[in-house]
């Protein structure tokens, strides 16, 4: 006979507003099989555990129902709180009086009944309820960080000195990302280079490290601590074992009018190049597409010239497969080019530069060493002109967020501009100055106060060229909207940053959602800013919104820290709501028939043949068996089983009937 | 810089209906005669359309909304009744008012309504409205190089003004900025068109009367960076362009402080020198910077 | 201060505008060729009627500006929010003129315009010596291009018989039915 407690909370007065909490309490006393039933303010709260645990003590409860909020928010606590009191937690279900009822309803006689019912239909369940218990799996300690920019590093660099092993997959040639470009970095203008090169270096070092340069993932299967990741080793053309890193190639390589991705076009490189001096690894690859012997079948030069003989060009593309216990992925942003901007010119015009060019320009390992030099004419410009929002706030060209980035990286170019050319006069065309974060504020104040950087509250409506001018045409919104003219030698757009072309199909790919501006999705806003909705996979860096080197940092060592706590246990408790065929004794073994149905049903390939072997050795009986590894307890493979030998344990059909039935016995 | 002029619409050939406009029939003879020979010289039959009115221009549009979409909405609807599917419109300014009408109306059902009992004619909305750059890509197309023979070998400014493209979302006419298919066709008549800075700024459109001073500075700019570049000739597609590019000289030169007579002729009269027509079959002779091509 | 809610409330509906969108980046000044010459330059159009204030209102009424707007759409074009600027002109200028509010030194303007429309209405297109005289007679601009006709006529430019359409029954009812 069940002893069931029905708990109501008003939760404050979410539920109370609208429903009779004290009513729904006394009806459900009334009900059949329930013990004890009542209701209180707070059911979460310490107080109102207590009462719960209590009442399960006392009056020997074999079920709980607490008629509440949303089980996505409090089943853990109810369920924890029954366990403590020594109920199986799985014999306590919630009944969500708020977003099923009382928020969606206006105050009244029906308002109520209806809470009686959804608390009627649980009691009902709850009946039915078998104890259950957690699945255990073991968990993989070794991360997969996808991505090798500052955030990549950083989380991969905090989980390997924590003890823990890393593979670090990375599409480039070589890794760094996008700070690698940078000249010198705000807030303090210290070189992006010196602190980085070291990091980079000590994640080739590393024991724990395993490093995949131009590689990307292919494939992810599986489950938070048991996942298992296909990758693609792009063919380098190149036996790094062999290579020492001499450079004879690159210098020798008669294809050299390459643009340099590094150097944002503002450079060339060869068909078998390392991306910069300090690249990591320090080892060439050969860009087919671009290789005279790939393309038209004749040259060699680089295999004439090796000393050891590394260049292969046969090497195909190869796949390795990892077992992984976590994923944390480290993409990085883009920025937006300067032909997405008719007004600006199509990008027609050499001296319009993004400010990530302008970074080249001024960084010394860039293609003037450091000389702000125009690249149509190589003359230092005397007046330069930098646009502050380029493409971001402007749901005219599909992206109305703030690139937030911008404003400071903005007030450091033209304070390195009059740094770097004293007689040199600079223009920013701005909207808001966003400066906030630690010392930010102060560093724009001193661009404009001590450099003398004129900044101007406008939009530019158009840039055109006349007589190697670019006339930038603007208004000073402080001045009653007068129109300005500036006749610049430079321009920098400080253009939108956007997300990754390839971002779309790797979220795809791992099954994690991503915004309406295919950035990565982060699972709550403010909650779980590391985490992905898919449990084992978290995210930190500019793949997530554009932002900074210190936010980017800090989130990366978020992420790492998550993968650690994650590792920090040897095994997984999983919850047991899944999948089970049934078994019974011989001669049956189980209802299954062996159709197999539920296997083509299954979206997790979680159903696997099972031999029902006799004595003797010979196989009796083909049935299906539920991995519960794998199993995510959706149910589809139910619905297709026709002799009813599958089941979802905690939402059985015996359980869902009798809830349906709950309602219909009036 | 493509090749193909930008989402011009294309179809098969047949009785292409005409709306030359009030302008063409007055102070900008020259651009009809030269729209019509060209069209000739390239068996293109031009139908004009029966009893059209004035679209309204900027003077119905800037005082009264209603009556701005009904003139042009009759034009539009005598055109369905003529049983036209296709109707050029050299001038820029007409070419902007019955296209944006037909947008409006097709867009809102009670408008088209109202509109449709205030010219007393039904509209089915459905027309094709080719300005003269359309026409001779949809008819032309390729046939233009081998057409020329005498090449227009001058380098020449291609001057868009604004009505041509915009608005650009529902003009659908070449692209956002810095246009390109007036370039493409000149290129192909021979001629070197230069980048330049003005190609879409206005010209002070109607207010050459009015504002003869705002006609001068804004015109002035236009006329002296296409002289600037070393512009042969400024190309237009507007009567009202060219009449406050060309006539307003004096005023313009006098704004500039400057004398600049470089000539300004219709695309339709730069075509038509180049596949052979006389200065005089295209109206060259009626300008008032004298425009003479060696 | 005059909260005039209403106005503007009057103003989104016909235009679709909502004058809260514009965050006065000052984008569509900028490229506005005629905002030299205008007393308020586009934007601040925006920020006057932001403010609801029925003062400012009535100063846009009164403006040179909205005479001066060409509808070239440049703003319109390029503005990142997407506001129709010359839609509003257009909404001002109709009230403008209704209310008879059109600034003084902006009546040539309107002169032309209506001479202009005068000059469709009776004959169904535009004649152009009849248009000219029109609007001489509306503003005493007696002695204005008279260089200009003689050498018009000499090119073949100016006819001197009016056009006249069959249906100028047709557009006189047009004329009619939309009068303000
Ligand atoms: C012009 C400019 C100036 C800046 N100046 C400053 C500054 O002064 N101070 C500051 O704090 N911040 C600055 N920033 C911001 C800084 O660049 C970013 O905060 C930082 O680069 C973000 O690091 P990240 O690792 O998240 O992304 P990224 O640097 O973009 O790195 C991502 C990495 O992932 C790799 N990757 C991408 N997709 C894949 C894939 N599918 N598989 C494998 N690998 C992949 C990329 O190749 C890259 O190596 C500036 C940004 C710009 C544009
Ligand atoms: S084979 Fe290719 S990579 Fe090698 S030297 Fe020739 S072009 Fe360069
Ligand atoms: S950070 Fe500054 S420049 Fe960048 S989009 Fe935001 S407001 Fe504009
Ligand atoms: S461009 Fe648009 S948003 Fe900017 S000030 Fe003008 S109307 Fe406002
Ligand atoms: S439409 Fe009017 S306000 Fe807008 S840019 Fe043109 S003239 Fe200026």
């Amino acid at each position: 006979m069940s002893k069931i407690g029905v708990f109501i909370c008003h939760c404050g007065e979410n539920i109370s507003a609208t429903v009779d909490c004290e009513r729904v309490a006394a009806e459900a006393g009334k009900m059949d099989g329930v013990e004890f039933a009542t209701d209180y303010k707070y059911m979460c709260s310490d107080p109102g555990q207590t009462l719960i645990k209590n009442a399960i003590k006392e009056k020997g409860l074999t079920g709980v129902v607490v008629g509440a909020c949303s089980p996505r928010m409090h089943e853990p606590t109810f369920r924890k709180a029954c366990a403590e009191a020594g109920l199986n937690p799985y014999l306590c279900e919630m009944s969500n009086l708020r977003e099923h009822c009382s928020w969606v309803h206006e105050k009244n006689e029906q308002t109520t009944e209806k809470a009686i019912d959804l608390v009627k239909m649980l009691v009902e369940k709850v009946k039915k309820n078998k104890p259950l218990n957690a699945i255990k799996v073991p968990i993989t300690k070794k991360a997969l960080v996808i991505g090798g920019g500052i955030a990549g590093i950083q989380a991969a660099l905090d989980i390997a000195n924590a003890g823990q092993q890393v593979i670090m997959v990375e599409k480039e040639p070589s890794i760094g990302g996008h700070m690698s470009q940078l000249s010198e970095t705000f807030p303090t203008l210290d070189c992006s280079q010196c602190i980085l090169t070291p990091r980079m270096v000590e994640v080739a070092q590393h024991p724990n490290i395993t490093l995949y340069t131009y590689a990307e993932l292919e494939h992810l299967d599986g489950f938070i601590g048991n996942f298992k990741a296909t990758i693609r080793l792009k063919a380098k053309s190149v036996d790094y074992k062999l290579c020492t890193g001499c450079g004879a190639c690159t210098t020798k390589c008669p294809n050299k009018k390459i643009p340099s991705e590094f150097n944002e076009g503002l450079g060339m490189r060869t068909a078998i190049y390392t991306p910069f001096p300090q690249a990591v690894p320090n080892k060439p690859v050969i860009d087919r597409a671009n290789c005279t012997y790939y393309q038209k079948g004749k040259c060699k030069v680089c295999e004439k010239v090796c000393p050891t003989g590394a260049i292969q060009y046969d090497l195909p593309d190869q796949f390795i497969t990892e077992d992984i216990g976590a994923v944390v992925i480290a993409t990085g942003f883009n920025v937006l080019k300067t032909d997405f901007f008719p007004e600006y010119g199509y990008g027609k015009y050499a001296d319009v530069l993004t400010g990530l060019q302008f970074e080249r320009l001024a960084s010394a390992s860039g293609p003037t060493l450091g000389e702000i030099r125009r690249p149509s004419d190589g003359k230092v410009p005397k007046k330069i002109v930098f646009i502050a929002c380029s493409g971001s706030r402007d749901p005219a060209k599909g992206i109305p967020y703030c690139s937030k980035i911008c404003c400071m990286y903005t007030a450091k170019h033209a304070m390195l501009y009059q740094h770097k050319v004293h007689d040199g006069e600079s223009y920013v065309f701005y909207m808001d100055i966003r400066a906030g974060g630690k010392n930010y504020e102060e560093f724009v104040r001193r661009a404009i106060e001590d450099d003398g950087v004129n900044y101007i509250r406008g939009r530019v409506a158009r840039i055109y060229e006349k007589d190697g001018k670019y006339i930038v045409k603007g208004a000073d919104t402080l001045l009653g909207s007068k129109p300005v003219e500036i006749e610049a030698d430079m321009v920098v757009l400080a253009t939108a940053g956007v997300s990754n072309p390839g971002a779309e199909e790797l979220a795809q790919k791992m099954h994690v959602s991503y915004d309406a501006y295919k950035f990565f999705a982060e699972a709550h806003p403010k909650l779980k800013p590391v985490e992905t909705n898919t449990a084992g996979i978290f995210l930190c860096g500019a793949c997530q919104a554009p932002k900074d080197i210190p936010e980017t940092v800090g989130m990366a060592s978020g992420a790492a820290a998550k993968v650690i706590g994650l590792f920090s246990n040897n095994e997984l408790t999983r919850e047991p709501l899944i999948a089970v065929v049934n078994r019974s004794a011989p001669p049956v073994f189980s209802t299954c028939v062996g159709c197999f149905m539920c296997q083509t049903a299954c979206p997790y390939n979680a159903i696997e043949r099972e031999e029902i072997k006799g004595r003797d050795g010979s196989v009796i009986k083909t049935v299906a068996k539920v991995n519960p590894g794998l199993c995510q307890g959706c149910g589809t493979c139910v619905a297709f089983c026709r002799s009813k030998a599958i089941d979802i344990q905690g939402f059985s059909n015996e359980q869902m009937f009798a809830e349906v039935m709950a309602l219909m016995n009036e | 810089m493509s090749e193909q002029i930008i989402n011009s619409p294309c179809g098969v050939k047949g009785t292409i209906g005409f709306y030359p406009g009030c302008s063409l029939k007055g102070s900008s003879s020259e651009y009809a005669q030269s729209v019509l020979a060209v069209a000739k010289a390239f068996d293109i039959e031009l139908q004009e359309i029966q009893d059209w009115n004035c679209c309204g221009s900027t003077a119905a549009h800037n005082l009264n909304k209603e009556l701005a979409l009904s003139l042009s909405a009759r034009i539009l609807a005598l055109s369905e009744k003529q049983g036209l599917t296709e109707v050029v419109v050299p001038c820029a300014a007409c070419y902007n008012r019955l296209t944006v009408t037909q947008h409006e109306l097709n867009n809102d059902a009670a408008l088209k309504q109202r509109v449709c009992d205030i010219i007393d004619m039904p509209i089915k909305g459905n027309l094709q409205i080719l300005n003269v750059m359309q026409m001779i890509d949809k008819y032309v197309a390729d046939r233009l190089e081998e057409k020329v023979t005498t090449p227009f070998g001058h380098k020449v400014a291609c001057y868009y003004g604004c009505l041509l493209v915009r608005p650009h979302n529902i003009l659908q006419f070449d692209r956002l900025e810095d246009p390109q298919s007036m370039d493409i066709l000149m290129k192909r008549s021979g001629a070197e068109p230069i980048e330049w800075g003005f190609k879409t700024e206005c010209c002070g459109a109607g207010f050459s009367v009015s504002r003869t001073d705002v006609v001068a500075k804004l015109s002035g700019n236009i006329v002296k960076d296409a002289a600037d570049r070393g512009a042969e000739a400024i190309i237009v597609a507007c009567p009202m362009c060219q009449s406050n590019l060309d006539m307003r000289r004096p005023q313009i030169n006098e704004y500039l402080k400057q004398k600049i007579d470089i000539p300004v002729i219709y695309i339709t009269q730069a075509i038509g020198l180049a596949v052979g027509l006389s200065p005089k079959e295209v109206g060259l002779q009626k300008h008032f910077v004298p425009a003479q091509f060696a | 201060m005059i909260n005039n809610q209403k106005s503007i409330h009057e103003l989104q509906l016909h235009t679709g505008v909502n004058v809260n969108r514009c965050y006065q980046c000052g984008k569509c000044t900028a490229g506005c060729q005629l905002a030299d010459e205008m007393d308020f330059p586009p934007s601040m159009v925006m920020h006057m009627l932001q403010t609801k204030d029925e003062e400012l209102l009535q100063q846009l009424l009164n403006s040179k500006t909205i005479w001066l707007c060409i509808s070239c759409q440049n703003c319109i074009e390029r503005c990142p929010m997407s506001i129709d600027i010359p839609h509003i002109m257009d909404y001002l200028r109709e009230k403008s003129a209704g209310e008879h509010k059109i600034n003084r030194q902006s009546r040539d303007i309107v002169a032309f315009h209506r001479a202009f429309l005068d000059s469709i209405k009776y004959t169904g297109r535009l004649y152009e010596i009849g248009l000219v005289a029109g609007y001489k007679a509306r503003t005493f601009h007696l002695t204005q291009d008279v260089v200009l006709a003689p050498k018009m006529y000499a090119k073949g430019k100016l006819p001197l018989v009016p056009e006249m359409i069959k249906g100028t029954r047709n557009i006189k009812g047009i004329f009619r039915k939309t009068a303000p």
